[in-house]
């Protein structure tokens, strides 16, 4: 039986599509707020958001985090900015460009209706994190700064330095924080989900484990909201931060919760590349410096004069050559595939030769030492650092990694997954991106969604539930969940064989990298279905947790992740193979123009593949949301 | 290219809160110089699993230098040798062949240990949500341009919004100061337009906040020394200022009745 997906899209017009579900929808009256809990995971950009906002509106909010504090969520690493559709520069900007620029970025497969929402409440974002007290970049009148990214011909990006992401998180943390001074929020830190709980198919609650102390606890709640971030991590290297992980996505999923598109996950054109076998992490250089860096590599493979002795005539700027009107911004999935080709071919720059020039000497020349430094001055810092090697001199080393991941919990236009009562926001859920996301639209996505969305449709899940009694936490469901997750993590302990958790993640790692990053194919896929399985039944039988369970344990927390990351990349690799078409970053060789574009295939493909889960990781149900587009003209990508 | 090297480590472990604690010295060879100091512990830890032996625990995550996780003390300093950089953004470059490196904990009396080489820094938590914020209720902002903020102001705002709450002014400081970190805090949001109405009322309730956790600040000038992102210590004479100027102003509100 196919499962048939409400969206629950307003009606009307696109442009009046919000105003009318606001209008329409339920509310619950201020003194009924504080009946009602409203549990949050996770305390970045989204969950931050929407804690405050939740517990400012008056609902009791009970906000869960891995981390020691919530400032430290991994929003807090976006470097470059926020787009908002505010015109300040009057380059023509608007809401509907903003909305149009974000459907052909995503390369027409997200939700038209979620697109336009989020491009009306982008101003609104900025406004309120001015208030807070962001210190975005200004102009010397005092106004608010602006500048362009990738896949946008205007300047409608906000900037605090490097740190965007960063003062935006500090400035959603205070306000969060002053709601646990008020005892709006109760935060539990150090506390990772570990499964959902769904009682008569409403979700009732979360089971977590306290990671210092290896207790399990569960917590009952009228609606849960999961923003939790991406599963980037599955790929071992990536710009994702240590622990961020799919785990609280993963165990709805296994719970009932539809996964959509998992296959969209996005490669960052401008990181540095890696060094050597023991890394653990890779670095993102913001993309921002695309503005003004320039892309290349040596026109011959065997050149290795050091850049600066290389003369222009013998340097290919392959972006501004194949895409001249976008030029060295070119979209992310664009910018990576054009590295890896001349990578591929024997062009690459470095040690290893693994990576491209971008290259300021220009930048240099025709603004000042001095406007470089002001605009950039804390990333060269960051590279030179990290690479040794000092950007104001030599190109930086850049090639593409994993950054962001557009699929994710399937979520309808209140943000609600397909289990009542559980809600997915950030990058957590599927909903805005399509198969490809714009540069400085991340940390908008996830503010719009906390502070904006979700506690504007959050009122629709609950008033019905006013004065109805809700399962506790003696509720047999959470008593077998609890149950469950000992046992899980008994048997991590108990397994006792040779590797490491670390081990596995690596050479999990490997594969995906390999089969389902930039550029995949049939036969690959095909592949890694077969190495992923016999990879897992080994992890299942190798595995080797020292510790015990009763303290911190980190290897313990890291088997429990990998375990899910596992499950996770089958689901990938089946839904790379099933989209047979290439749209946005899910590259498939076998689909492309002959200029080597992504071929979308509209008749076959303009839906997204939202998969069950059935008990087997190798055999989930795909189901299908159809997408349509009445405002957006679909249109093949051209950034020629 | 990159070179290899063999260090020793003295790595501090901890069992629990109540555990005295030891050091434990391990060999660690062929550490190449492009790995960062959070990775020669990931590659020590696999050496400790191999052998059966539990891993240390160490407070990390973002592995750039902006989440603020990581902690140690290298050889006696917050964040190690290198000036202005995290932990996680230490290479070995910065290390030679054969060098011994002493590895622990933050250590202040505000920061219990709770294993290894992790500790509680939940009371910089406590200021924040004592005033470390701007209230503003989300839906009743003005357009963002309607409040005009002057270059250098928004630029010095900045300059100590940078604070990543690692807590490293604290271990840093010979009294357990924090300071440098509540100082912060008050000089980016005290400077901004937006940020005067609760401008004294913040300071004050920061300030007693953090006196009920922390030692008293001497102006030692450590903690602007271990700041990975150099905070003046010129942010704490601000703060000393707006805490001093809000017994007056309170005094003058309340006679005002």
């Amino acid at each position: 039986m196919t499962y048939t997906f409400d969206a629950k899209i307003p009606a009307g017009p696109l442009t009046e599509k919000w105003d009318n579900y606001k209008q329409n929808a339920k509310l619950v009256n201020p003194n009924n707020k504080r009946k009602f809990k409203i549990i949050v995971v996770g305390t970045g950009l989204a969950g931050a958001s929407a804690a405050a906002t939740l517990a400012e509106l008056g609902y009791q909010v009970d906000a869960f985090t891995f981390h020691d504090s919530p400032r430290r969520a991994h929003s807090i690493a976006a470097q470059g900015g926020i787009n908002a559709a505010k015109n300040y520069q009057g380059d023509g900007d608007s809401i509907n460009r903003l909305f149009t620029d974000t459907i052909k970025g995503g390369d027409f497969r997200s939700r038209e209706a979620n697109v336009h929402r989020l491009a009306q409440v982008s101003v609104d974002i900025i406004d309120q994190m001015v208030a807070q007290g962001v210190p975005f970049a200004r102009e010397y009148g005092g106004l608010l700064d602006n500048r362009s990214f990738g896949g946008a011909q205007v300047s409608r990006t906000f900037y605090a330095r490097g740190q965007t992401g960063q003062q935006l998180l500090i400035g959603a943390y205070q306000q969060m924080a002053r709601q646990v001074g008020l005892g709006g929020v109760r935060l539990f830190n150090r506390t990772e989900l570990i499964d959902t709980v769904v009682v008569d198919g409403r979700c009732a609650g979360i089971v977590v484990r306290d990671l210092l102390t290896g207790e399990i606890q569960s917590h009952a709640a009228h609606a849960v909201v999961l923003a939790t971030g991406g599963y980037g991590n599955v790929f071992f290297l990536s710009t994702n931060a240590m622990n961020c992980n799919v785990t609280a996505a993963w165990r709805a999923h296994r719970r009932g919760a539809m996964f959509a598109n998992p296959c969209y996950t996005q490669i960052h054109p401008t990181c540095i590349p890696q060094a050597d076998e023991t890394q653990s992490k890779l670095t993102l250089m913001s993309e921002s410096l695309r503005n003004d860096g320039r892309v290349w590599v040596p026109k011959s493979p065997t050149d290795n004069r050091p850049a600066d002795q290389i003369p222009e005539a013998e340097r290919d700027y392959y972006l501004e050559r194949l895409y001249p009107s976008y030029g060295n911004l070119a979209p992310r999935d664009i910018s990576s595939r054009a590295a890896k080709r001349l990578v591929d071919k024997g062009q690459g720059i470095g040690p290893l030769k693994n990576g491209v020039n971008l290259d300021f000497a220009a930048a240099i020349e025709r603004l000042g030492l001095d406007v470089v430094k002001e605009r950039y001055g804390n990333l060269f810092e960051m590279y030179e650092r990290i690479a040794g090697e000092d950007p104001y001199k030599t190109p930086m080393r850049i090639y593409p990694a994993t950054h962001y991941t557009m699929g994710g919990l399937w979520v309808d236009y209140e943000l609600m997954t397909n289990i009542p009562g559980l809600y997915a926001a950030g990058e957590a859920n599927f909903s805005d991106h399509g198969a490809n996301r714009l540069g400085a639209s991340a940390l908008m996505q996830g503010l719009a969604d906390g502070y904006f969305v979700l506690p504007s449709t959050i009122s629709s899940g609950l008033a019905p539930l006013l004065g109805k009694s809700m399962p506790g936490i003696d509720h047999p469901a959470f008593k077998e969940a609890e149950k469950q997750a000992k046992d899980r993590f008994a048997g991590y302990l108990n397994t006792k064989g040779k590797r490491s958790p670390d081990w596995f993640h690596r050479e999990l790692g490997k594969i995906i990298w390999d089969k389902c990053g930039m550029e995949r194919t049939k036969e690959g896929l095909q592949e890694a279905l077969t190495d992923l399985p016999a990879l897992y039944n080994e992890f299942q039988t190798d595995l080797r947790v020292t510790g015990t369970g009763e303290t911190t344990n980190q290897t313990l927390e890291k088997a429990g992740r990998v375990d899910d990351f596992f499950q996770l990349g089958m689901a990938m690799c089946q839904d790379a193979l099933s989209r047979e078409e290439s749209c946005g970053a899910h590259f498939r060789s076998e689909y492309q123009t002959p200029e080597g574009e992504a071929q979308r295939d509209d008749e076959k493909f303009c839906h997204v593949a939202a998969f069950e889960w059935t008990g087997d990781p190798m055999n989930p149900k795909r189901n299908v949301e159809e997408l349509v587009f009445e405002n957006a003209h679909l249109a093949t990508r051209s950034y020629k | 290219m990159s070179h290899l090297k063999n260090l020793t480590l003295k790595v501090w472990r901890q069992s629990g809160p109540k555990d005295a604690g030891r050091f434990e010295t391990h060999e660690v060879a062929e550490i190449s110089d492009e790995a960062s100091f959070l990775e020669l512990l990931d590659v020590l830890n696999e050496q400790l699993i191999s052998e059966n032996k539990e891993a240390v625990v160490f407070d990390h995550d973002c592995r750039e230098g902006i989440c603020g996780t990581c902690s140690l003390m290298i050889n006696g300093v917050a964040h190690g040798p290198q000036r202005a950089t995290t932990t996680c953004q230490l290479h070995m470059r910065s290390f030679k062949s054969n060098d011994t490196i002493v590895v622990e904990p933050w250590r202040s009396a505000a920061f219990p240990i709770i294993k290894d080489l992790m500790v509680d820094r939940s009371p910089l938590d406590r200021i924040i949500e004592a005033g470390g914020y701007i209230t503003a209720v989300t839906g009743g902002a003005p357009d963002g341009n309607l409040i005009a903020v002057p270059k250098p102001v928004a630029d010095a705002a900045m300059d100590s919004a940078q604070c990543i709450g690692c807590g490293a002014c604290v271990a840093a400081c010979p009294n357990g100061a924090a300071s440098l970190f509540t100082g912060a805090k008050i000089a980016h949001l005290n400077r901004l337009p937006q940020g005067q109405p609760e401008r004294y009322k913040r300071a004050e309730a920061m300030v007693e906040t953090m006196d009920e956790h922390f030692g008293s600040c001497t102006n030692h000038g450590e903690c602007s020394a271990a700041c990975p992102k150099e905070i003046s210590i010129d942010v704490i004479a601000l703060m000393n200022k707006d805490y001093r100027a809000s017994k007056f102003k309170s005094r003058k509100e309340i006679s005002r009745g």
